[in-house]
């Protein structure tokens, strides 16, 4: 992969919506040029998709919560923790999933509407699993910062003077 | 007895026209500026952490007049480093509150009354009025579009009188963002070495050079005993407000510099100096980071002059572009002063840097892609009623 592919994936990780034409001037080289690499990009699934970075709490009526949840698992012999880790990245309310060091195995982030919908997951669905052996479950209190991006807008703001030397 | 109290040659000194463009830009709304001469990253956290942490432990008295000797250790290792120049950090490094006081003891240390001082305009606007209140006479060079704004040899040689004593350089340079290649600065520098002038190095945005590695003039063979070296962390580390620079040279000059240092300033922030040594130490990568971002940016803006019929040359280096106007025919002040009416967006008149920044304008492209998008697209409109 060369040097222009890097900085274009690094673009594209902090805004997916950066046009072809804005890049390429920023790259030096033209727009066209821009799409092919990113269709190269995309086949080579180095670009897996493009998402939105939503701060739910800004939006009006909208309820939901979020958990991190710490998995203890049996890894299964030759296939390793590969097969519970997709056992349990299939439920839909699961977004994200790691294989961790240390004290644990798995951390898996979870969303639902309510806390009682979260937790039904964890002892309905996750702990009556087989190989897992036990979970812990941290509710997500408050957003600061995801991806790279802080929250809190007022963060952001331009302090600068107008003109200076 | 004069009617005022002021010294005639304060009365005489013309201010900044880049403040009477600043009062005016900043009693408006909705106004997008490139005309800001600093960084848009906030300093990076591990160096603030550093400088609360100084606080936290009680770090409050004053330096050495000199500055830490740490901070003048990792400065010296920093120098030998990047371009295998070696100062010792007892005596030929001196921490300065910005690069700025550091251009002023450096004047301040070397003129007698009617020494001649060349300047290479356009320029920073400070250079020439600190050289008059150093007592000095400066001699203008006005440097040429057709060669990137860079300073020739021949032109040197032509302003030399025996009064010469020293010569203003910055490269990478504010506003054009030329930089010097080291091919350059061997020729300038066979012409100073001639003429025994000495170099005042404003090397501020040498971190921030693009297209080549960053180059020092006292790098080049024979100059490191003629030259001053003047930097610091403003540009590179966005550190702007921290006023933190420094100096390097021979150990007479710099001991010079910090007699003066030491009378009129002590010594520089003690909190900054300690947020400087974590810059030093851990703070490379985020100048890569930002460096990258720059540069990007830099691409973007340039293409996108001369796009719209702004004929913009490739800067090799700082956070600056320099358009040429002359197509508009309008003047650089009826430009910026129009511009900021109609579209409220801040550019800097390339006059206000030299007689020979007439015609052009200085943008500053660290501000955010979205800002220099619109800032694009809203010059583009004013533009098309003038080309």
């Amino acid at each position: 992969m060369n040097e222009k592919e890097i900085e274009l994936l690094k673009l594209l990780e902090k805004n997916g919506r950066l046009d072809a034409e804005t890049i390429g001037k920023m790259l030096d080289v033209s727009a066209d040029e821009v799409e092919q690499m990113i269709a190269k990009l995309e086949k080579e699934n180095a670009i897996l998709g493009y998402s939105t970075l939503v701060d739910w709490s800004n939006v009006y009526e909208y309820e939901g919560v979020a958990a991190l949840i710490d998995v203890k698992v049996t890894p299964a012999r030759g296939v390793g923790f590969d097969k519970i880790a997709s056992r349990i990245y299939r439920f839909p309310e699961v977004k994200a999933v790691y294989l961790m060091s240390g004290a644990y195995d798995l951390s898996i982030s979870v969303e639902g509407k309510t806390m009682m919908e979260v937790s039904r997951f964890v002892s309905e669905k996750l702990s009556t699993l087989d190989t897992v052996l036990s979970t812990t479950t941290h509710f997500i209190l408050k957003k600061y910062k995801h991806d790279g991006i802080i929250f809190d807008e007022d963060d952001d703001q331009d302090k600068r003077i107008m003109v200076s030397p | 007895m004069s009617s005022s109290y002021l010294a005639d040659h304060v009365q005489t000194l013309k201010p900044s026209g880049i403040r009477k463009f600043f009062d005016v830009a900043s009693q408006m709304e909705n106004v997008i500026s490139l005309g800001v001469g600093e960084p848009d990253f906030v300093t990076p956290w591990n160096v603030i952490e550093a400088s609360y942490h100084s606080l936290e432990q009680g770090y409050t008295a004053y330096t050495a007049n000199a500055g830490l000797p740490e901070l003048r250790e990792e400065i010296s290792e920093y120098l030998r480093q990047t371009f295998t120049v070696t100062y010792q950090p007892e005596t030929q490094v001196l921490v300065t509150v910005g690069a700025s006081q550091a251009i002023d003891l450096a004047l301040r240390a070397i003129l007698n009354p009617g020494d001649e001082v060349i300047v290479v305009e356009p320029s920073f606007v400070s250079y020439a009025p600190t050289v008059g209140l150093a007592g000095g006479v400066v001699k203008v060079i006005d440097t040429k579009p057709e060669n990137e704004f860079k300073v020739t040899p021949s032109q040197i040689e032509e302003v030399v009188t025996d009064r010469t004593k020293a010569i203003v350089l910055c490269s990478p340079n504010n506003p054009t963002g030329t930089v010097l290649s080291p091919e350059e600065l061997e020729g300038i520098a066979a012409v100073l070495k001639k003429h025994d002038i000495l170099a005042i190095s404003d090397e501020i945005y040498v971190e921030l050079s693009y297209d080549q590695a960053a180059t020092s003039l006292a790098a080049v063979d024979g100059m490191k005993e003629r030259t001053i070296l003047i930097s610091g962390f403003s540009k590179a580390f966005a550190m702007t407000g921290w006023r933190l620079g420094y100096t390097a040279g021979p150990e007479e000059i710099i001991q010079a510099m910090t007699k003066i240092h030491q009378y009129t300033m002590m010594c520089a922030p003690t909190m900054a100096q300690h947020g400087a040594i974590e810059a030093l130490r851990n703070g490379n990568e985020s100048v890569i980071e930002m460096k990258s971002s720059y540069r990007q940016r830099r691409n973007f803006i340039v293409k996108s002059f001369n796009e719209m019929g702004l004929s913009c040359h490739t800067p090799g280096g700082a956070f600056y572009v320099f358009p040429s106007i002359k197509e508009t025919g309008l003047t650089s002040e009826e430009f910026a002063q129009k511009l900021l009416e109609e579209q409220r967006v801040a550019v800097v008149p390339g006059h206000v840097f030299g007689d020979s920044g007439e015609g052009y304008i200085r943008c500053s492209y660290a501000t955010s892609l979205k800002q220099l998008d619109e800032a694009i697209t809203r010059m583009s409109e004013f533009v098309q009623k003038y080309i």
